[in-house]
């Protein structure tokens, strides 16, 4: 074998163990979806969809935890994104390197490996007693927050703090002031990344039990909420009572559940990429 | 309000810019600049030149306060803009850099179009009108010798210029202000010849108009463009004069060293 055979040999053998690993990652998320998927789509009828469970869960719809989901997304990006941005801004914009900021950012990232049960805990402590909201759509997307906003501090900073630092001496040598400089340039061009960052923190609280569990999920609730001061449904907490508590629960309506889920959660990452690639195609130019 | 010391032909040249004992420290190291002193004339092309280190950066970034944003930088001394204190901390700088406008030696293109781009400043100050704009857009690329290459893509992104027309682009995106000084890092660092020569051709026009201060590129830059010089090294100002005198008559033995090549 000539030198040159033999490297175009190991290259094979590199590439075919590269290819292995991606497949062995890939496929389990293609089976997961394609097994969820399979089950749950006979589930699937506007019925499903539209109307409130009945017969102890067994029979009906999704539609109240399906709306209670939206709230509690929504809620939890109404109060997260504004505040994880802001706190963004503060570290990599304003706050100079000392040994607090550097504690303060020690802190986030712990704060991302704390157990979701222990959140729950801590909302039904802060919010749901002590701050009395009772457990209500606000003390859940409020517990949700707290859970996300790690993340899109962390992700929302680092996109930050990949924007060259010439833009910004460029922007203020020509007298803008630092805020200007941060609306104009920097946020434009962190946008992608920290959208990704907004995009991750919400599809995991949309997907978590614990911490709406205390805070302000409930079992059954044949109505909509009326105001966010009510307790609500919701599908991932909805999923786990039908699969673990309720006896003789046909399981297309289980994996019709999952697949509702799943189906809202792949969403919020279309309309990040789609945001994003229009956002791209109008600023540049 | 010695303009060029020991220079008796010197015509009577308005003051610009006057520095008086600066002293620049960043950190604990030594001053990368100490006891800096001379005056700018307005409407000359004025030189920094010196040995890589000798705080000509350093000194533009003070004259118009980019220096504040560098952690640990301490300012001691005066700058003075047409006699008013430039130091103080009550100073408007939004205002102080919109007169004394800067291109740094690296062309940055921003995010944008070209159009984009040489509206910015404008905008930062405030101006909407899109007529306004468009006219001090087309002024400032004519007067950056960039005008011609660019009309018919307005619209493109910067960043696709070439690296001489990036450099234009810069010069043109701070005239667009109409600054009253104008300060050039190292213009021509990135530059053909070509390019060069319309940089270079422009600041002679523009200085007609406005004060110019130059870190040149090279020695025979700062002697093609100087009206006055100054020659730094290692944060010292070693020599100030007009530039026909320190380049045909230096008087101190380290500028004719540094001037003929015979350094280190
Ligand atoms: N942001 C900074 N932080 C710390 N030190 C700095 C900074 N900028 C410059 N210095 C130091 O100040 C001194 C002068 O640097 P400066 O960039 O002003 O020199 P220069 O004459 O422009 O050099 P060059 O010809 O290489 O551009 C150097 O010793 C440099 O290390
Ligand atoms: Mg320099």
């Amino acid at each position: 074998m000539t030198a040159g055979e033999r490297r175009l040999l190991i290259q094979r053998v590199a590439f075919s163990t590269l290819g292995l690993a991606t497949a062995l990652t890939v496929l389990p998320i293609i089976l997961i979806v394609g097994v969820i998927a399979w089950k749950g789509m006979p589930a699937l009828a506007p019925s499903f969809l539209f109307e409130a469970p009945r017969d102890g869960l067994r029979a009906g719809g999704i539609w109240p935890a399906l709306v209670g989901t939206v709230y509690l997304t929504v809620g939890t990006g109404l109060i997260a994104v504004p505040v994880g941005l802001a706190a963004a801004i503060y570290l990599s914009e304003y706050a100079r390197e000392t040994f607090f900021t550097r504690a303060i950012r020690i802190a986030i990232i712990n704060l991302a490996g704390i157990p979701s049960v222990v959140y729950g805990l801590f909302g039904l402590a802060l919010f749901v007693l002590f701050l009395k909201l009772g457990t209500s759509i606000v003390a859940a997307s409020l517990t949700l927050s707290i859970m996300t906003l790690p993340v899109i501090i962390s992700t929302a900073e680092e996109a930050l703090r990949a924007v060259p630092q010439s833009f910004r001496l460029v922007s203020q040598g020509m007298g803008g002031t630092k805020w200007q400089t941060i609306r104009r340039i920097v946020l434009p061009q962190a946008l992608p990344g920290i959208l990704t960052g907004v995009i991750l923190g919400l599809e995991r609280a949309a997907g978590e039990t614990a911490p709406i569990l205390f805070t302000g999920a409930a079992l059954f609730l044949p109505q909509l909420p009326r105001s966010i001061f009510d307790e609500t449904m919701a599908l991932p907490y909805h999923l786990f009572v039908i699969s673990t508590q309720v006896p003789g629960m046909p399981v297309k309506v289980q994996f019709g559940t999952a697949l509702v889920l799943l189906v809202f959660v792949l969403s919020m990452n279309v309309l990040a990429t789609f945001i994003r690639s229009y956002h791209r195609r109008r600023r540049q130019w | 309000m010695v303009i060029a010391p020991g220079s008796a032909s010197a015509p009577a040249l308005e003051p610009k810019i006057e520095i008086e004992n600066l002293r620049v420290c960043y950190g604990a190291e030594p001053p990368a600049l100490d006891g800096i002193t001379l005056t700018v004339p307005a409407r000359q092309i004025t030189v920094f030149f010196g040995p890589a280190g000798g705080g000509k950066s350093t000194l533009l970034r003070t004259i118009n306060r980019l220096n504040d944003l560098v952690d640990g930088a301490r300012t001691e001394g005066r700058v003075r803009l047409d006699g008013e204190d430039i130091l103080g901390p009550e100073v408007d700088i939004t205002r102080l850099r919109r007169r004394i406008g800067i291109v740094f030696a690296l062309p940055v293109p921003l995010p944008m179009s070209i159009r984009r781009n040489l509206w910015y400043g404008l905008e930062l100050a405030g101006e909407r009108s899109r007529r306004v704009l468009d006219e001090a857009m087309e002024k400032a690329l004519s007067a950056a010798a960039l005008w011609d290459e660019v009309k018919d893509r307005l619209d493109e992104p910067a960043i696709a210029l070439s690296g001489g027309q990036q450099q234009r682009l810069c010069l043109a995106r701070v005239l667009a202000l109409e600054p009253e000084v104008i300060m050039l890092d190292e213009p021509s660092s990135g530059l053909d010849p070509i390019s060069t020569a319309k940089v270079e051709a422009s600041l002679q026009e523009l200085k007609q108009q406005y004060t110019v201060i130059i870190v040149p590129s090279s020695v025979q830059q700062a002697s093609r463009l100087a009206d006055w010089a100054g020659f730094f090294l290692q944060g010292e100002l070693v020599e100030w004069a007009s530039g026909r005198e320190l380049f045909l008559a230096p008087k101190d033995r380290r500028t004719e060293d540094y001037l003929t090549g015979r350094f280190g």
